[in-house]
């Protein structure tokens, strides 16, 4: 059991100019599952394979415990990757296919024996042991893969995208049985996921990268609650938040034909370079319908209902009507709303409904810098549907 | 989304059931089926005179697969040509169906199971394992970062007396600048685990050789992979007569199969010696000599044995002649006759190259039987009669154990393997450049002993009107009917 500790880890690749990673700083705690997750190109996988010993670290270092790794190579680091899929060899039985690796190691036998016994009770394979894979079911089958990299006892486990090539409903299932795993066996363990929903089912804490640098680490919940830019505001959630720059007058945003009020701290945080406008997020369950022109109210038209028995979505728009909103400069997909609403009472394609903000629940940011001014947003529940 | 394929030029591919699941395919498209476990369903099916290895996965493992392979194909590395990749397919219920890669099979490529008939034996091994990890070391110098090397990720093509590895499943690989150590660490700790687990696998099923020792040959894969790729990227360190020390380095690197493209060579830092260091190396070295000279393109072994054979012509027919000239007589008098006295019905069996090394060891054995020299005609005629049938038909053997053995398995049944006979893509069978082949003169070839294939022969008998004195060791004598050139 170790911790992990990037310290200000860099990695440049040779022939480019931005890091591919760019000082990155995270103690990963003994026994903590942690999600490295980020769109494609954020560096999440390089970030892994530095820790792995697969890519060099041009600046900075990386620490296993209370020893410097940096310039030790892979087998000696006490590391292992878990595969996507390990070969699972049909004439060896269970026992052999999980510890012969042990053996190229030249561990002795006896040693091997005791480390397969302890693996396979953590796996409930114990009565499969002696037994050919042909006898096991799908799933105890990957339980044996598992088993080859347990057996190693290694101070870390690091997996990259060990579910992509799963379909949709083993994806699910294999997640929670890896959470549960990592929970019994209690090793650190490094998981890299571009899929935000499975960072925030399995992690303890998740780590969000952009464009090599890190955004964000925090628990599931901080992550959802007060995310710390722009960015990981829009990247946590499903569906995402809604999020749209606006311009400001008296404290409040001028959202289509509605006036919001802003928190009053966040507002205390505006500076000169935001030239009155703010970046302002909320989440589609955050949202109250309310009688038409109420105070504070947003009007949105709606284009689709999206029906799920339990929940509705309403997709819409901000009807851009308001003379003034001629000069805001919405972006791209600005108007575009997504509210949860009751699913008893949903309305049709073509209505307008209005909708208010739920006290405390606002995201604002800097329109200059994309950086939180908001407190934390206290909701309940899971940040997962 | 409608069904859409990227890739090659071919329209038709598009005839392909592809709102059928793979599993179920109607035979008549089927080349054959891989035999063993696999991650993906994979099938291989007949396509116009081609056969193609049609792979099910979830579109973005096929495309990542499809670019990296075409990326290696441009870079010349030795691994399988992608075809193309399907996706949007449904059924015609409408009911969404895996994404397919598409690449073709490669002509007398073999997986390793269907090397051996029994029992893999060490020997066998040997070259397998040393295929492999010249496979990685060419891999490695290109960037590629593969991530699960094992046998059953390649398939091996006779050369000559070796095999050559192609590389067949690219879906865990990367592609860099260039590999740390630590990735070209870890490749190979993967190649020594797999192998190790492959071998164990054979001795499970008593197939493998009993002295063969798996952990053995772990160590040595390891042990040549370091070898080489040292002599390949190593820097020397030297103080004088650097011109003789660079053509050294140079002629150590063709020796192994290698060319040199590029070289770096800096004085150390208190100026008293020189460090040399190989910059570009690209394998093939006798292989393009041989394509340069002849336009005949074969592996590597194939192209030093052959090259040889044609040194060995060079000098006792035409030594005056230049390079290119002797090159030509050499092609049209002794090659292509050889590879067209093979009778149509045994085309299917060895790639001509192949042949051409064959009948030059039959004739070795031939003449060491008969205590003198015997000729080219007499050698073919007699390894067409008696060697060349009882070999297996390699063109197209497909998938025992391309499959790759995972965890996540739907099941575990054992498919059945189907050869598939493809056309023949040599129509003539003439020997015209001989004006005939004569009988050989025994119906059964002599009984040798055989200690090496690689051992020349060392006494040449005088033929009749010829001095030899100046033929030296190694040689073997013109076949009496070659026409000669003035």
């Amino acid at each position: 059991m170790a911790t992990v500790t990037y310290d200000n880890a860099t990695r440049i690749y040779p022939g480019t100019e931005r890091p591919a990673v760019d000082n990155l700083n995270i103690d990963i705690a003994d026994g903590e599952f942690l999600v490295l997750v980020g769109p494609s190109g954020c560096g999440k996988s390089t970030s892994l394979r530095m820790l792995a010993g697969l890519e060099d670290i041009d600046q900075g270092a990386i620490w296993v415990g209370d020893r410097d790794v940096t310039h030790v190579q892979p087998k000696d680091r006490d590391i292992a990757m878990v595969f996507q899929s390990y070969a699972l060899y049909p004439h060896m039985s269970v026992a052999d296919n999980m510890g012969f690796a042990l053996k190229i190691a030249k561990v002795d036998k006896a040693e091997i024996r005791q480390r397969v016994e302890a693996a396979a009770k953590i796996l409930d394979l114990t009565e499969y042991l002696d037994r050919k894979p042909k006898a096991l079911s799908g799933g105890q089958r990957q339980r044996v893969a598992m088993g080859r990299a347990i057996v190693r006892q290694p101070q870390v486990f690091l997996m990259d995208e060990p579910l992509s090539n799963l379909d949709a409903k083993l994806r699910v299932q294999t997640r929670t049985q890896i959470a549960a795993l990592q929970r019994r066996l209690g090793t650190t363990t490094v998981y890299v996921t571009h899929d935000q929903v499975e960072a925030l089912t399995m992690g303890d804490r998740i780590a969000v990268l952009k464009d090599g640098v890190l955004q964000q680490v925090g628990t599931p919940r901080d992550m959802y609650d007060a995310p710390a830019n722009v960015f990981v505001a829009g990247f946590i959630g499903s569906p995402a938040m809604n999020i749209g720059t606006y311009q400001v007058h008296d404290g409040q945003a001028q959202v289509g034909r509605g006036k919001v009020k802003l928190d009053r701290e966040a507002v205390a945080h505006l500076k000169a370079e935001d030239k009155n406008h703010v970046v302002l997020g909320f989440r589609p369950e955050s949202l109250d319908r309310v009688a038409p022109n109420s105070e504070g109210a947003i009007p949105i038209a709606v284009d689709v209902v999206e029906e799920l028995g339990s929940d509705a979505f309403v997709y819409g728009e901000v009807p851009n009507e308001f003379g003034e909103a001629q000069d805001l400069h919405f972006s791209a997909g600005d108007s575009q709303m997504i509210v949860r609403i009751d699913p008893r009472d949903v309305p049709k394609k073509g209505d307008t409904v209005w909708v208010t903000i739920r006290e405390g629940e606002q995201h604002v940011f800097s329109a200059a810098t994309g950086e939180r001014l908001s407190s934390e947003v206290k909701t309940e529940g899971s940040p997962v549907k | 989304m409608p069904l859409h394929i990227t890739g090659a030029a071919d329209a038709a591919l598009i005839e392909l059931p592809w709102d059928i699941p793979l599993s179920a395919w109607p035979e008549e498209h089927i080349a054959a089926l891989p035999r063993g476990l696999s991650r993906h369903v994979v099938r291989f099916v007949r396509h116009g005179d081609a056969v193609l290895a049609v792979k099910e996965t979830n579109p973005e493992i096929a495309h990542k697969e499809f670019s990296m392979l075409r990326e290696l194909v441009r870079l010349e590395a030795p691994c399988v040509h992608p075809v193309a990749v399907v996706t949007g397919r449904t059924t015609r219920s409408g009911e969404e169906l895996s994404a397919a890669l598409i690449t073709e099979h490669l002509a007398y490529s073999l997986p390793y199971r269907a090397i051996f008939s029994s029992t893999l034996r060490k020997g066998t091994l040997k070259r397998l394992v040393g295929a492999l990890s010249v496979l990685m070391v060419r891999l490695h110098l290109l960037g590629f970062y593969w991530g699960d090397v094992s046998l059953s990720n390649a398939l091996f093509r006779r050369d000559a007396s070796e095999f050559s590895a192609y590389l067949v499943d690219a879906e865990t690989g990367d592609l860099h600048a260039a590999l740390t150590d630590g990735q070209r660490e870890y490749d190979l700790e993967i190649a020594m685990t797999n192998i190790t687990g492959e071998l164990l696998d054979l001795q499970g099923s008593e197939d493998l050789d009993e002295s063969v020792d798996p952990f053995d040959f772990s160590e040595r894969l390891e042990k040549r992979y370091r070898e080489l790729w040292a002599a390949l990227t190593e820097t020397s360190v030297h103080t004088s007569n650097i011109r003789m020390r660079v053509a050294e380095r140079v002629r150590r690197l063709n020796d192994l199969g290698f060319d040199l493209d590029e070289i770096d060579m800096e004085e150390t830092g208190d100026g008293t010696a020189i460090a040399i260091r190989p910059k570009v190396v690209d394998a093939g070295f006798h292989q393009r000599r041989l394509l340069r000279l002849t336009g005949v393109d074969v592996q590597e072994n194939q192209a030093r044995r052959l090259l040889n054979d044609m040194d060995e012509y060079w000098a006792w027919h035409h030594p005056n002649a230049d390079e290119h000239y002797a090159a030509h007589q050499w092609l049209t008098t002794m090659f292509e006759p050889t590879i067209r006295a093979v009778p149509r019905q045994l085309r299917g069996k060895l790639e001509p190259a192949q042949v051409y090394h064959e009948v030059l060891d039959h004739r070795w054995y031939l003449a060491e039987s008969a205590g003198h020299d015997v000729s080219m005609p007499v050698a073919t005629a007699s390894y067409v009669k008696n060697v060349l049938p009882g070999k297996a038909d390699e063109h197209a053997v497909l998938g025992l154990s391309l499959a790759e053995m995972t965890a996540e398995l739907p099941a575990l049944s054992a498919e059945h393997g189907d050869a598939y006979e493809p056309r023949d893509p040599h129509a003539n069978d003439n020997t015209h450049g001989w004006g005939g082949v004569p009988e050989p003169e025994a119906s059964e070839p002599p009984q040798v002993q055989r200690s090496s294939t690689k051992i020349p022969v060392t006494h040449r008998p005088a033929v009749p009107g010829r001095d030899t004195a100046d033929a030296g060791d190694g040689g073997a004598t013109a076949p009496p009917t070659a026409p000669t050139v003035s």
